[in-house]
């Protein structure tokens, strides 16, 4: 570590890691709930679930971003971070208000909640993903603008990078989109409209410039590649972030009572959506072929080419399976859309994380050169079994969508199954999907045991 | 092929690209703003559709069910309700959601469940005509049959 004030990084980490596991196992008893209604029931019915579940991924990935812009930043700007202080600060008023959000999902029902917090006074409760009360995305506003002051101030006062540059634009962006969800009109097309400038533009845009800047980073510093090389690759790769992405969120308003011409822009746009990440690909694998430095973490480099292969399988292609307009027409709210979202987020985000806290934590521990042998492997066991485990569920998802399209969106309306009778037809690929998602909590504690894996010290 | 790009063309690409993405985007927010109040028949959202979309939202009706294709899997679309299980009859319809949200939760044993969310008379006659306004948007003929 070169910055002792890098050492703010590491709560981010471990925290975030703590709610990916209570992430995992709220999806598990989504999981069950499907297969058995009556689990859980009625003390935490599936939609106080699924708000946790969700809701615990977006807390987690801002934690892991933190982290990995705190840990990143100083070295960066070739100087020490702006506000210690104010990092710490920010991290236990965040986890702390984050905790709090979850006990409220589930100790009162929502209704309650929303009385108590006073959404009628500014209402922006109830909509997906931002379930939060008016409070707490109050808060959450607070906590990233102290987080962007705080890397802000030490990337002007320091060396700028083209890293540097990226990750803070993201940030930026992250940060006004975010403003969006406290406009909420009473006309629900509307709302739905300015609803994706969130939901969309956090993660198939101003998140992805974020997910090229740590990996530019870690592919620096596990390959000893130049940094004119890597540069070059990112800003092509944000390029192609901004061209696709933007106009592709067009590909959300297909059917929520848009104008008809985003069917065309939204189809054309969003075609080109897998490009960036396919080019994640080839700088990551290019990297690793042209490697200058031979970096004893091996595994942070794996992790940095996996985000790369599973974010493009993810988002480029399980995003270009329904995102033209006339399959879309039918693919549109299935279980297909599910399996989309879960293997983009792993392979995307989740996974992003992974890389940074797989290359930072060990030496955030004292150990410059990475964990020992013994502590990799049971890493890279762990890897597979996450991946492995979450490509599993996607297909099994992948399929439960297909039948569900095949048994009530294609036939005529008095062929087609209804939406219970389909479900419960598809049940078995239900228990398929579980048990994959069993795989993926099973491989998340493997490599948390990582971290206790007794090595002989490596060092140099 | 990368070869014989350069950073700064790169960097070029990617400010120009950027810069003609956002320009463009912008520019249909607007046309699509003006067009949407027209779509959706905004001036038929009565202090009833309105009251309706907030009963909806404060019991997160979103964390199980789609309306017009968004939201959780869990239980059936609500966009089409109000066809599909009122036959486009808003008295029919009012009177069967009444009857449902008291049934609520169903016995049948190991069915999905659906909470009793303990809704006043007008709220339910609110949250009738919040899903008999969505059912009238114009969203190209979506679904592709009543089943949702």
């Amino acid at each position: 570590m070169k910055y002792t004030s890098q050492m703010v990084a590491k709560p981010y980490f471990i925290f975030a890691l703590i709610l990916l596991a209570g992430e995992i196992v709220f999806g598990l008893a989504m999981g069950t709930q499907y297969l058995y209604g009556d689990f859980l029931f009625p003390a935490i019915p599936f939609n106080v679930l699924r708000m946790v579940h969700t809701n615990l991924l977006i807390v987690l990935l801002l934690f892991g971003f933190m982290g990995a812009t705190y840990y990143l930043i100083p070295e960066e700007s070739e100087r020490e971070l702006w506000s210690p202080m104010l990092a710490k600060i920010t991290f236990w008023v965040f986890a702390a208000a984050g905790v709090a959000t979850i006990l409220g999902y589930l100790l009162v029902p929502y209704a309650t909640l929303a009385e108590s917090m006073a959404n009628s006074f500014w209402p922006t409760m109830g909509r997906e993903f931002l379930e939060q009360p008016t409070i707490t995305k109050i808060g959450i506003v607070f906590v990233v603008l102290s987080y962007i002051l705080n890397v802000t101030m030490t990337f002007i006062q320091g060396r700028k990078t083209t890293i540097s540059v990226i990750l803070l634009t993201g940030l930026f962006g992250l940060a006004f989109f975010f403003l969006f969800a406290f406009y909420v009109p009473d006309n629900l097309v509307m709302d739905k409209f300015f609803w994706w400038f969130v939901v969309h533009l956090w993660v198939e845009a101003t998140w992805e410039l974020i997910l090229g800047a740590l990996l530019a980073f870690v592919l620096i510093k596990t390959t000893g590649v130049d940094r004119e090389h890597i540069d070059k690759w990112l800003y092509l790769i944000i390029a192609m972030t901004l061209i696709s992405g933007l106009a592709g969120t067009g590909h959300h308003f297909f059917y929520i009572g848009a104008p008809g011409y985003w069917l065309w822009v939204g189809s054309i746009a969003s075609a080109a959506e897998p490009i960036p990440f396919f080019l994640m690909i080839l700088f990551a694998f290019n990297m690793a072929k042209n490697r200058r430095i031979q970096h004893n973490n091996q595994i942070a480099l794996t992790w940095a080419k996996g985000t790369a292969v599973v974010g493009f399988l993810g988002a480029g292609v399980w995003g270009f399976l329904h995102t033209l307009a006339p399959v879309n027409y039918y693919t549109h709210g299935t279980q297909l859309t599910a399996a989309h979202g879960h293997l983009s987020f792993f392979g995307a985000y989740v996974m992003i994380c992974f890389t940074l806290i797989s290359y930072a934590m060990p030496i955030l521990r004292g150990r410059p050169h990475g964990n020992g042998p013994k502590a990799q492997k049971v890493e890279l066991t762990s890897f597979w079994m996450m991946v492995i485990g979450m490509i599993g569920l996607t297909l099994a998802l992948t399929a439960a969508g297909i039948m569900q399209i095949e048994m009530q969106r294609l036939p005529d309306a008095a062929h087609a199954l209804g939406f219970m009778e389909t479900q419960a037809a598809i049940s078995t690929v239900y228990a398929i999907r579980l048990a994959f998602g069993v795989m993926v909590l099973a491989g998340l504690f493997t490599y948390f045991y990582s971290f206790f894996v007794n090595d002989e010290k490596v060092d140099a | 092929m990368t070869e014989r790009i350069t950073k700064n063309m790169a960097r070029n690409i990617y400010f120009g690209g950027g810069l003609f993405a956002i320009l463009l985007f912008t520019g249909l927010t607007v046309d699509t703003v003006q067009k949407i109040p027209k779509l959706s028949h905004d001036d038929t959202i009565t202090q009833s559709v309105a009251l309706g979309k907030k009963v909806w939202e404060n019991n997160n009706c979103v964390g199980c069910h789609t309306i017009m294709g968004e939201g959780a899997y869990y239980a059936p679309e609500l966009g089409n309700a109000f066809p599909r299980l009122g036959a486009n009859d808003e008295q029919a319809f009012k009177t069967y959601l009444a009857g449902w949200m008291a049934a609520q939760p169903l016995q049948t044993p190991n069915r999905r469940k659906m909470p009793q969310f303990n809704l006043t008379p007008a709220q339910v006659t609110n949250l009738a005509d919040f899903l008999i306004w969505t059912s009238r948007v114009n969203n190209q003929e979506w679904p592709p049959n009543i089943k949702g």
